[in-house]
This record gives C-alpha cells, structure tokens and sequence, in this order.
C-alpha cells in the first residue's frame, strides 16, 4: 500500500498554490496544452531550445577562433559569460521545466546557484584575484 | 508532464513512501537480490540494526554522541592534566597536538552535531504532526554512516599504538600543517576521511529533514505554526545543506594532496595555502551556527513551558533565526583578521561580524521576555535553559570584542577564543542539548529522570564549567597561547591554569551525575512497576506531547488537525468569563492513547547499515590500502542495488496489527496501489481516520 | 531561502493537506541540486584561483587544450539533454518503446562524452600534464574528474531505468522517476556549460 500516487486528476486537491503561477508562465510561451487542462512544453519546444543551444556553442567556440585576431580579453569574456549564462538559463529553464514548474524548486535553485556565486567570488576578491 | 505528475501525500501515507525506490517486479519484492528475505518486526536487538523509525534513530543518535562525549572528555581531561601546572609533562608535545585536534573534532562533530541530530530526528516528525520522516530508509542510512565515519575517526586513536596516527593539525586543520611534510603519520588523513564520511551522513540528513518539514507537515500546520525548535532544525539543516559542500570540496583536495600528491597547498608547486582557511571558514562559521540553532530552539520549547507563557514575539524568533541563517555566511574571514587578508576585507568582515550580534540579541531578549511576569517553575530542563540564556551571552559579548579587528590581533590564537568558543558551544550548545535530554526524556523512555539529581548536576557543571573557561579569559588577555603543549613558571599562567584543570573535573563529576541519574532513575522506575508518566508531564505546548509516552512506534493514532500556533496548550486551556485562563480539558482525554493497531510503518530494511559499513569500509581502504576500499566498493553498490530492488515497504510485513496478510501476492504494490489496499482493508472502527493509507487524489 | 519558505507558507492554509502538493522525491533532488551548487562552485573556484600559478617554463592550459575537440565532446553532452527530455515527454505520454530509446540514447551520448574525457585526459598525460605536475594539473583533473564521475553516475542510473523499462517496471505512473533523474542529468549537463566556458573557452 502507500505508494500511493496516482497520477493527478482533477480533484480539489489539486488546486495546488503553484498550480494558477504555472499556468500563467506556460501560456505565454509556445507550449501547447496537453492533458485536458494542464499545461506542458512540447517536444518541438525543446527541439527550438536545442537548436538555439546549439548556436549558442558555436558562437561561442567562434569567438574562440576570432580571439587569435585581436579581441580584448575583457570583450571576450563580457560576451563568454552572458552566452554561458544565457545557455544555462535555457536548459535550466525549459529542459529542468523550472520555467513551469513550482516556484519552490526555482527558488531553491536559485539560491544555491547565487549563494555558491557571491560566496566564492568574495573569496577571490579576498584573495585581490580580479 | 511535471505538472501532470504532480501528486498529493496523504499524511496516513508518510513515512512510508519511497518512490526513487526503484520498482521491484514480483520475484524481487521480498528477497532483494533474490537471497535474503526482508528483516521483519520490531523486537529484540537485531530490530535496532535494521530500524527505519525516526525515533529509534533519534535515540541511537543521541545514545552515540553520549559516548563520543566521554571519549572527548577524557581528552579534554588529558589536555586540563597536562596544563595544570607549568612545565607540564603528563603527555609529550607531540601527543599534545593530536589529543587537543581530535578532541576539538570529536566535540564537533562527532558530539554537538550527531546529539542535534537526534532531537532533530525524534522531534522533527512530531512536532509537525507526521509519523516518520520523507525517507525513512536514508535516515536510517544517515546514522550508519555517521557512525561508520565516527568510529573511523576515534579509532585514530589507537591504530598503529596510541595517538600514532591520530590527526595532529587541529581542528581547522589549516595547510600547510596539515601537510605530508608537517604532519607524515597517518593522522590528517583519517580527518580527511572521517569528516567526509560524517558529511555525507550530514547531507543525506538534512536533504532528507529539509522535505520532511517542507512536505510532510499535518494538515493546518502552516510554516508560521511550527514550534521554534522545528523551525531552528529547519534553518540549521538548510545551512548544513549548503556549508558542507564546501568543506566537501576542501578535503577532497587535502586527500588528493595527502593520498596522491596533489599540489593545492604545496607551497613549493607555487600554491596558496590560505585557500583552504578561506574554504573551511567558508564552511565553519556556518557550521558554528549549525551547533548552537538547535539549542537555541530547545531553550524555545523549554522556557515558554515553565513561564507558562507563549513565546515571546514568536515572529522575531523565526526571523532572527532566518537573518542568522543568512548573514551566518558573510562573515567567515573573521577567523582570519591576522592572516594578511589586507585591510579592505579586514574591515569588511569586521563591519558583517558586529552585525551578526543583533539577531542573537534579539532571541536572547525574547527569552527574557518570555520569562519576565511569567510564572516560572525551576525543574532541570528550565535550569539548563536558564544556564543556556546566560552562558551564551556571555560568549556572545566576548565574540563581540573579536569582531574588532585590532583587539583580535592581540587575542587571536590565546585562551581568550578558547574562553569564547567554550562559551558558547559548551555553555551554549551542550547545556541546551541537556536541557533537552531532561525535557523530553520522558516522552522518548516513558519515566522522567530523577529532579534532585538533575538539579545537583546541573550546578556542579555550571559551576566546574565556570571555573574552567572563565579564567581561559584572562589568561588570554595575559597572552597565554593556545595550542602549545606547556608554559613556564615565570610567565604568571600557573595559577588560573590551576583553577581550570580543577575545574574540567568539577564538570566529570557533574557528568558523571547525569550518567548517574539515568542509571539510578531508570532503576527506580523498574523497581515502581513502570508507571506511566502519561503524555504530557510538564503540562507543555507541542504536539509531541499530544501522544502516549514513550511514544507510539507508529507516533499518532489518528491524523491531527491543527488550528493555531501551540495547539496542544489551546486544547488544554481556554479562557473563562472573565477571561482568566483556565484548563479546559485533561492532556489524557486529549492526547493519543497509542491504542491504534491499525497503522502500517514503513518496513526494516538491512541496506542502510550494509551502504554505511560500505562507506566507512571504503574510508579505510583510502587510508589504508586500496584493496579494502575496493572491498568496500562491492558492499556499496551491492546494498545500493538491493536498495533500489526492495520496494520501501513490504508487502509481507508483520502490520501493526498483528496479523500477517494471508494472500502475499501483493507484486502490483507500486502500479495498482489502491487496489491493492483495497483488497485487504479492514472496517475502520472511525470514519474520520485514516490510518491505512488511501490515496487523497 | 526565506522566501522560498514565506510564499509557499501563506498558501498552507488553504484545506488540502499535503503541505506542497509536490512529491517527496522531487522536492529532495531539487534540495540536493542546490547543494551541489555550491560543490561545483568551489572546484571551479579553485582552478580558477590555481590555473594560473605555475612556472613559467612550465606546461599550462593554452599548451594542452585542444579546443574543436572538447567542443565537439560538449555538444554531444549538450544534445543529450535533448534526449532526455525525449525521454521524459515519452514515458509521460505512455509510449514506453520511444521512453527507452531516448534513455538508451542518452546514456550512449553521455558515454561518448565521458569516452572523449578518457581520450582528452591519456593525451594531456602523454604531452606531460599529470595530476601531480603542478597546480594547474591537479585544479584541472580534480575538476574535470569531478564532473566527469558525475555524468558516470548518471549514466549508471540511465542504464538502470533502461534495464528496469525492459522488464515492465517502468510504467508511466513511475514517469517522475525518468524525470527527476533527467533533473540530474540536465543539471550535470549545465556544470559542463560554466566548465566549458570558464576553463576551455576564457582567454588563457
Ligand atoms: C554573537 C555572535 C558571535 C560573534 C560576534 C563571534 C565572533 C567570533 C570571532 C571574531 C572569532 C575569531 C576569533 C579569532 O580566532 O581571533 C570567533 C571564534 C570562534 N567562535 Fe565565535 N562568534 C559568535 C558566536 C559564536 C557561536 C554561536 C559559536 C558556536 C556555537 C562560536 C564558535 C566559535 C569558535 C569555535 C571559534 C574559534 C574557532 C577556532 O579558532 O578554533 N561563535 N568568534
Ligand atoms: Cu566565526
């Protein structure tokens, strides 16, 4: 007995707090709904966000090449980091479904994610790395 | 699909899910690799290897960090022995170091840490109206494995001969002391390994609590409802989630520097070894936190119950606890103010540090309005509480005065940190943990343990603790170094080391009392007939106490409801004409008799301990020789297979109820569960309780 | 943290029961993911504060790297992603044939990946770079291995749900179990995108 979690229906319960911000987030954004009233990506959605990943990678080994032609470090690594960052929030956004998923797991994701960032990059600028 | 999949946990079904459990086809559900058959039952000795209840665990929690105690006294006895008196020569030097690290280590980690754990795990799940935790199985693993990676550590002690090979840098361990070159025994190394072992038994932990609270709460419990204590274990277990990573990541590279000559703190290979005091601090300010949360939420339960008042400004509590929580983590270089950090992060951290004083202002202030008009009742637990407001402030001023930076330079590495720290940890920390040991002893063992001897052996500690670490003050201020094995004569340190040294034996006799009183008290009650204390001795405020003592294995009879913050007390108490408070009902008619046959638990399980002994098997090969981690290997992914094969709970288990189910066909547990319940359920006796499990969607 | 807490405190109130409405084994990978946030931050910290303080003569990044290399490897552990959410959609949709062969997709991406890791490592080996050559060497194998053992795991637990899908024990009622540990290996996936950048990618 007591596994017992069977999949949702539309009972009262399931009127989770998260369940109206989810809704909200996924209508705005391609996704179809499926499953009589529940919203979820499609596949062709993840193929989309696969494909810009895709790009975003070989912008970014690109600007690897192009530095041997004489970018400034700074310049290179400003748009390094906001390709990481913006490769990062796609898949955690739409592939880890945070996008539409209950805040509580973004926010607990996030909190690692910018705790682990102030903390050690305090650390290096303890040690004057910058 | 998330959304789709997103299912609702019935708290009649707590406890006893585990889904990440893998699901077992019908040959396997009973005989986990086809071999051995489940461990069944909840009698004799046996029952306790293979326990998956919360409060079993709490109490093996709480009964191993009582014996690493003694085995951490007896070394800090060793440390007061040969301090007395100048020129001291009742240990070498060397032993010096290695007896004053792995008591530092032992009271950490292996005392202060485990000891919450066992409040954490006992009340955790009561005091929010659930009868187990999220997964039982991993808590049950958590403890295996804390204690595989505790013995690992004390056995230090005297593998290869007494303190041969025991860790000798301290116990923040810092490089490049901590090196080959300083430190060649094997010492450093079973630190590295040990603390990693009891790291992850930490982080299991807290993963596993952090769900419990946030999931598993009984209906009406809102987050703002929870007792103090539960929301303190919340904070620590949040800080430990994210502290411990770092100091995982910080003996992973001493490790790989000590076992496979790495070079993160090989000054000669150009490295730094400030990184690892940045890393461990990192960890250990939080961690310092870590030790002192969950006392500071026993005194919450335990002060409101003798002032017989609510809590003081319960909101502020919470938050103060959360601010802690928070700025706990910007505040970490003040360990390292003499290090050259240079003047800009000196100044920075100074600034955070003086900071971080107010919300523990805050709670102390609430203490004391909680107390202040209340009518106050002075047993044992309220003592200690009381020992717990006061002592700590006193640490928390003196930790005040390291903040400045320039009055730290002269006070670092003396007595006067060890003043502080003893302060609070001990005067903090420990009193808390034994005002808790007083508290709710009658609700974990069913009898209360003797007043007159608690009360003796709280001031005989009081007073041993006071004469020990007060004077470390001013022999500090003096400039009497820590860490160094002996002092001479004509430095003026004999006298006050003397009142110390007598001192840490008034504390082992105060100990040695406690024991005692378990011993003496226990009997007592044999001899009475084993009275029942009844649930709700103290005449208290959580919903701990809303059930029979000692506890029912399966906590509660029927699912609570709760309506307010202190429901237990607004059930007991209301309020007359003339609004007078006035006992509205006995806790007997309220609380539950434990009477309640019908409630399935969670099932044994013999992974646990073989994945911990695994674990603890592979610490040694690492140490030791490769060959036994690869043995230890096997036993690890052996058990996490078998892990993965049985099903959380076993169909063919002895219920509560007594009798076994007579068709053991139950192999369409996971896919048709609420058939399969349905199949066997019995009349339910009251329709409003749902003591076996039906779905809620 | 906090307001993690605050927000979904209000909503408790409300009559259902079961605190979040979410399961118990999802909420704890979303836990331990925000924990090993703060692992992987530190490794990384750590090479960056160490790849630099080597010798001058002695053997460093630019001298090893092979950059069209490892961005080949990481776009192979990039797209593996996308079969796992493959895997994810399939096994909630019912179709359990398509479940496994995005599993079994997954798990051979990942292989390329930690085969290319093995083939990247013997070679920087062979050019000199050992785990004990210098600061650079050790920050750069503990960082990479770490990772590395990671994507193994995930591997192992793929390789597992295959196993357990061939048997019928992977059902779509157990969808959430291929989905939390797509959380995993997505997250494993994302490290590699900070590594690759900040360790391959940065000017040396
Ligand atoms: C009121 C808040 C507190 C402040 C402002 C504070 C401040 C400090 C400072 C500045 C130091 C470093 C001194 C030095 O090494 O020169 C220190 C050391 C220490 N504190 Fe605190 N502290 C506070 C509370 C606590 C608490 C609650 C605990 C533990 C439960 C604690 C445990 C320690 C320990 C163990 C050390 C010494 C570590 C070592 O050097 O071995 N402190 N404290
Ligand atoms: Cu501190």
């Amino acid at each position: 007995m007591s596994t017992v979690n069977p999949p949702q229906t539309d009972t009262p319960n399931m009127s989770t707090p998260v369940q109206p911000a989810a809704e909200a987030a996924t209508s705005a954004t391609g996704v179809t709904e499926a499953n009589g009233s529940h919203a979820h990506p499609t596949d062709w959605l993840y193929v989309k966000v696969a494909i810009a990943l895709a790009l975003l990678t070989a912008f970014e080994v690109f600007t690897y090449f192009e530095s041997v032609h004489g970018w400034s470090d700074t310049a290179l690594i400003v748009m390094l980091v906001a390709m990481m960052v913006l490769k990062f929030f796609l898949v955690v956004a739409f592939f880890m479904h945070l996008k539409f998923d209950a805040p509580i797991f973004w926010r607990l994701f996030v909190f690692g994610v910018v705790l682990a960032m102030v903390i050690y990059m305090l650390m290096l600028t303890a040690f004057r790395y910058w | 699909m998330s959304i789709t999949q997103r299912t609702i946990t019935d708290p009649a079904t707590i406890g006893t899910e585990d889904k990440l459990a893998l699901p077992a086809g019908p040959a396997v559900a009973t005989r986990p690799l086809g071999v051995f058959s489940r461990p069944q039952g909840s009698e004799g000795w046996t029952s306790w290897l293979f326990t998956v209840d919360h409060k079993r665990i709490g109490i093996m929690y709480g009964a191993a960090a009582l014996f690493f105690f003694l085995v951490g006294g007896a070394e800090a006895l060793f440390i007061r022995l040969q301090l007395a008196t100048p020129n001291g020569s009742v240990i070498g030097a060397g032993t010096y170091n290695g007896v004053f690290t792995i008591h530092g280590v032992t009271m950490v980690f292996l005392v202060i840490m485990p000891m919450a754990a066992a409040f954490a795990n006992y009340l955790l799940p009561l005091q929010i109206g659930a009868r187990d935790v999220a997964f039982p199985r991993l808590n049950a693993f958590s403890f295996w494995c804390f204690l595989g990676g505790g013995v690992l550590l004390t056995s230090s002690i005297f593998i290869g001969g007494w303190f041969q090979n025991v860790p000798d840098a301290g116990w923040f361990n810092y490089a490049p002391n901590s090196g080959v070159l300083f430190s060649p025994h094997k010492g450093v190394d079973f630190y590295a390994v040990g603390l990693q072992i009891t790291g992850i038994a930490s982080l299991v932990s807290a993963v596993n609590l952090i769900v419990t609270v946030l999931n598993m709460r009984a209906k009406g419990m809102s987050l703002f409802r929870m007792p103090v204590l539960t929301w303190m274990l919340l904070i620590t277990q949040f800080l430990l989630l994210f502290a411990l990573p770092v100091i995982t990541v910080a003996l992973f590279l001493l490790m790989f520097d000590r076992l496979w000559d790495a070079n993160f703190f090989n000054v000669a290979a150009g490295a730094d070894p400030l990184l690892w005091q940045h890393l461990f601090w990192i960890f250990g300010h939080p961690e310092v936190y870590i030790l002192i949360l969950p006392a500071f939420g026993i005194v919450s339960e335990i002060i409101p119950t003798f002032s017989r008042k609510p809590i003081f400004g319960y909101h502020f509590m919470v938050a103060s606890g959360i601010a802690i929580g928070f700025m706990g983590w910007g505040v970490w270089a003040h360990h390292m103010f003499t290090s050259g950090m240079g003047p800009l992060s000196v100044a920075a951290f100074s600034v955070s540090t003086m900071f971080i004083a107010v919300p523990t202002g805050v709670k102390i202030l609430n203490w004391l309005a909680t107390m202040y008009r209340g009518r106050l009742r002075f047993t044992t637990p309220m003592l200690y509480a009381v020992g717990v407001v006061s002592m700590f402030t006193i640490g928390g001023l003196s930790g005040v005065t390291h903040s400045i930076a320039p009055s730290d330079t002269q006070q670092t590495d003396t007595y006067y940190i060890v003043a502080h720290f003893h302060y609070v940890i001990f005067g903090g920390a420990l009193l808390g943990l034994f005002g808790g040991f007083y508290f709710w002893w009658p609700k974990v063992f069913g009898y209360m343990l003797n007043e007159a001897w608690g009360k003796a052996s709280f001031w005989i500690m009081l007073i041993g603790f006071n004469f020990t670490f007060g004077p470390m003050h001013i022999l500090g201020l003096q400039g009497m170094s820590r860490r160094i094995a002996t002092y001479r004569a004509d430095e003026g340190f004999a006298f006050w080391n003397m009142v110390a040294t007598i001192g840490s034996f008034v504390i082992a006799v105060g100990v040695l009392m406690f024991l005692w009183n378990v011993f003496f008290s226990t009997r007592a009650w044999r001899r009475a007939g084993k009275p029942d204390v009844g649930p709700d001795p103290w005449d208290a405020r959580g919903l701990e106490w809303m059930t029979a003592s000692p506890t029912p294995e399966h906590n509660f009879d029927t699912d609570i409801e709760v309506e307010r913050f202190d429901d237990f007390w607004h059930r007991k108490y209301g309020r007359n004409e003339q609004g007078r408070i006035v006992r509205a009902a006995k806790a007997e008619d309220i609380a539950h008799d434990g009477s309640n046959t019908n409630v399935h638990l969670p099932s044994p399980s013999y992974w646990p301990l073989v994945l911990g002994g695994g674990i603890s098997l592979v610490g040694y090969g690492l140490i030791f020789n490769l060959w036994i981690a690869a043995l230890g290997l096997v036993f690890l992914v052996g058990a996490l297979y078998g892990w993965c094969l049985e099903p959380a709970d076993d169909p063919d288990a002895v219920h509560s109820h007594g009798a076994g189910h007579d068709d053991d066909d139950h192999s369409d547990l996971h896919s048709k569960p609420v058939a399969a319940e349905a199949s066997h359920a019995e009349p339910d006796p009251d329709p409003d309780s749902q003591n076996e499990a039906v779905s809620s969607g | 943290m906090a307001d993690v807490l605050m927000s979904e405190a209000q909503t408790t109130d409300e009559a259902h029961h079961s605190s979040t409405g979410l399961s118990n084994e999802k909420l704890a990978m979303w836990v331990f993911l925000g924990s090993e946030c703060l692992l992987f931050g530190g490794l990384i910290s750590t090479y960056m504060f160490n790849k630099d303080r080597i010798g001058p003569d002695d053997i460093g990044p630019s001298d090893v790297f092979d950059i069209p290399f490892t961005s080949v490897s990481s776009f192979v552990l990039l797209m593996s992603s996308l079969t796992m959410v493959f895997a994810v959609s399939a096994i909630t949709r019912g179709d359990l044939r398509s479940n496994r062969i995005w599993l079994a997709t997954t798990a051979a991406l990942g292989a390329v990946f930690v085969a290319g890791q093995v083939y990247e490592f013997t070679a920087f080996y062979s050019e000199g770079l050992g785990f004990t050559t210098n600061l650079f060497g050790s920050a750069f194998y503990a960082l990479t291995g770490f990772h590395g053992a990671h994507v193994t795991i995930g591997i192992i637990m793929l390789m597992s749900l295959y196993v357990m899908s061939l048997r019928g024990n992977l059902t779509s009622e157990r969808a959430e179990t291929v989905e939390i540990i797509g959380l995993y290996w997505h997250f494993v996936d994302v490290v590699w995108i900070v590594i690759f950048t900040i360790v391959y990618l940065f000017p040396q």
